[in-house]
């Protein structure tokens, strides 16, 4: 019996209940949140539970909502089941003063890399990971560059010599 | 001078504790011709087997993530050619699709299978300078100079179809910038004539290759399941034995008109990878065939079918712009960047030359997207450099870096 979005929702909320909640379809992917503490648990069902199986992990990256107040940075899976082939996304929102949220690592060894590249450009601090620096930035940086408010620079300036580059 | 011979201790500048460990610390790259790519990998070395490596990737970061935030959707495209850019044109349709599938636009059957036409050479480009760079750096350069003129073939296409090689920017939302001439058509017959002998000598100079199999049989090996943990995609998945294919799996750009066969590998090491891609070109050359007749089958008015009726988003031809009100307006608002896109959240995914590249979008019915991100797969698998290359020799680890068919482009961003 091939899965279904209604399957996987059914299976999650009889697992955790209220815990999980906001599920959506767009484009026809399933989407649902779950407060930041359960992200390991939700993970390790999905990976673990024999008929849902996403063992996957895609993609894992992180958005900032800067006007949502308590829940700035969300932290998206991208997962996968293989056998049956379905998407899933996953989403566990933070807020940006203490942005920690626990590592996929253990679960996941792709994790690894994708969890470096999401705190190197919006600061989630992965608790657990084993090698939590920059990837792509220099180590020296002391800012997280993709978050909001540091906007790109204004390609109309004036006040710039830089003859070199044709400005 | 006894000075520079002998320098005096203060000169000579080692690092803690370097002479008491029994090991050698090895830099390849970031800037070593064997790396092919800006891309570092710190080798710890017992002798010449490789007791562990950490890779450094970051050097040509261009931040297009951030850059696509202030950018209209047909700027971005210009972006996803610099990603991978032995394949630019898979990044090019990948993102058209992404970004059809955002606003719903909907492609006629012959730009689909257009688009399938310059996705499956833009493969075979891709595999065949992997393949031939396995092969130089296992020794072998003759292949790598024969097939060269192959690829140039296909960058001639290119040319004929969108005016440039490399970063090619080619399409648009919703088709193609304008219809194949006759002479990307008779380039295109020209390659399919040609090329299957040129890749049967190609096989014939590598695949029962005494010493060829002797570098690369073992070398860098994986399980489907460690394979499947990493997130391997694409033709490195595929060698370990894993039949995932985002064509198969989720088809776009009508390829579930087609059929092909997906190669799959045994023990995921760097001859199996090479197989799968050498087996990959002739299943791609299968697809082109049967694409090119499928559009040959398009007559008449059909036959001038390049791009979807979405004036939104479509640029209207400059005969138009010059005498109607309507195309005027389209082109002001496309070109000026001011069509607000609707808010929506898509994922999607396209077979890229090494594996499934995904694109992220999220809008909030802006002007340009609230957040895109790349799936890049060489970002993703080549963390598993490491593991594969743990106790290896020093010359596997080169070639276990090429077969990956690692791009610095793509793995930076």
């Amino acid at each position: 019996m091939a899965l279904t979005n209604e399957t996987i929702k059914e299976r999650l909320s009889q697992k955790f209940g209220e815990q999980v909640s906001n599920f959506e379809e767009p484009y026809g992917m399933l989407t649902f949140e779950s407060p930041k503490d359960m992200n390991l648990k939700v993970l390790q069902f999905l990976f673990n539970d024999e008929e849902l199986r996403f063992q996957f992990l895609t993609d894992l990256t992180a958005v900032h909502y800067p006007d949502k107040i308590g829940r700035e940075l969300a932290v998206v899976y991208h997962l996968h089941n293989l056998v049956d082939n379905i998407r899933i996304r996953f989403k566990v929102f933070t807020d940006i003063n203490t942005p920690d949220v626990f590592t996929a690592t253990q679960l996941y060894s792709s994790a690894n890399w994708m969890e470096r590249e999401t705190y190197d450009f919006y600061g989630v601090n992965f608790v657990g990971h084993p090698n939590l620096k920059r990837i792509l930035n220099v180590d020296e940086m002391d800012y997280f560059p993709m978050l909001k408010q540091y906007p790109l620079e204004d390609q109309t300036r004036i006040d710039k010599d830089d003859a070199m580059f044709g400005r | 001078m006894s000075e520079i011979l002998h320098p005096k201790e203060k000169h000579i500048k080692l690092p803690e504790g370097s002479v008491e460990k029994q090991t050698t610390t090895l830099n390849l790259g970031p800037t070593h011709p064997a790396t092919h790519g800006v891309f570092q990998n710190i080798l710890e070395m017992d002798g010449e087997r490789i007791v562990s490596a950490e890779q450094t990737v970051g050097y040509i970061h261009r931040a297009f993530e951030k850059l696509a935030e202030r950018r209209p959707l047909y700027q971005i495209t210009t972006l996803t050619d610099r990603l991978n850019y032995c394949s630019s044109p898979i990044n090019n349709m990948g993102w058209h699709l992404t970004c059809e599938k955002l606003l719903g636009v909907k492609t006629p059957k012959r730009v689909d299978y257009l688009r399938v036409i310059i996705m499956e050479l833009s493969r075979i480009s891709d595999h065949l300078i992997c393949n031939s760079v396995v092969g130089v750096d296992s020794g072998a350069f003759t292949g790598f100079l024969y097939v060269m003129q192959y690829r140039e073939l296909i960058y001639e296409i290119y040319e004929e179809v969108c005016g440039s090689r490399l970063t090619t920017n080619m399409g648009r939302i919703g088709g193609f910038e304008r219809n194949f001439t006759n002479a990307a058509f008779e380039k295109l017959e020209k390659f399919l004539k040609e090329y299957p002998a040129v890749l049967k000598e190609f096989e014939n100079l590598f695949t029962r290759n005494r010493i060829f199999m002797e570098r690369t049989i073992g070398a860098g090996p994986i399980s489907a399941e460690r394979a499947l943990n990493y997130g391997f995609t694409g033709p490195n998945l595929r060698a370990a034995g894993v039949d995932y294919d985002v064509r198969v799996h989720t088809p776009y750009s009508s390829y579930e008109d087609f059929e092909f066969e997906i190669p799959v590998g045994q023990t995921g090491d760097c001859y199996d990878r090479f197989l799968v891609r050498n087996q990959e070109m002739w299943q791609s050359l299968r697809i082109i065939n049967d694409a090119y007749k499928k559009v040959q089958e398009f007559k008449g008015a059909d036959a001038d079918i390049y791009h979807a009726d979405a004036p939104e988003y479509y640029l209207p031809s400059k005969k138009d712009v010059y005498t109607k009100m309507e195309a005027l307006i389209w082109h002001f608002k496309i070109v000026m960047g001011e069509t607000e896109i609707p808010p929506g959240e898509v994922y999607q995914s396209v077979e890229g030359g090494n594996g499934e590249l995904g694109f992220y979008l999220i809008s909030d019915g802006g002007r340009t997207p609230y957040r895109l991100h790349f799936r890049r797969p060489c970002f993703v698998y080549y963390q598993a450099y490491s593991e594969l290359t743990k106790g290896a020799m020093l010359s596997d680890a080169v070639i276990v870096m090429s077969s990956l068919n690692l791009i610095a482009g793509e793995m930076d961003a």
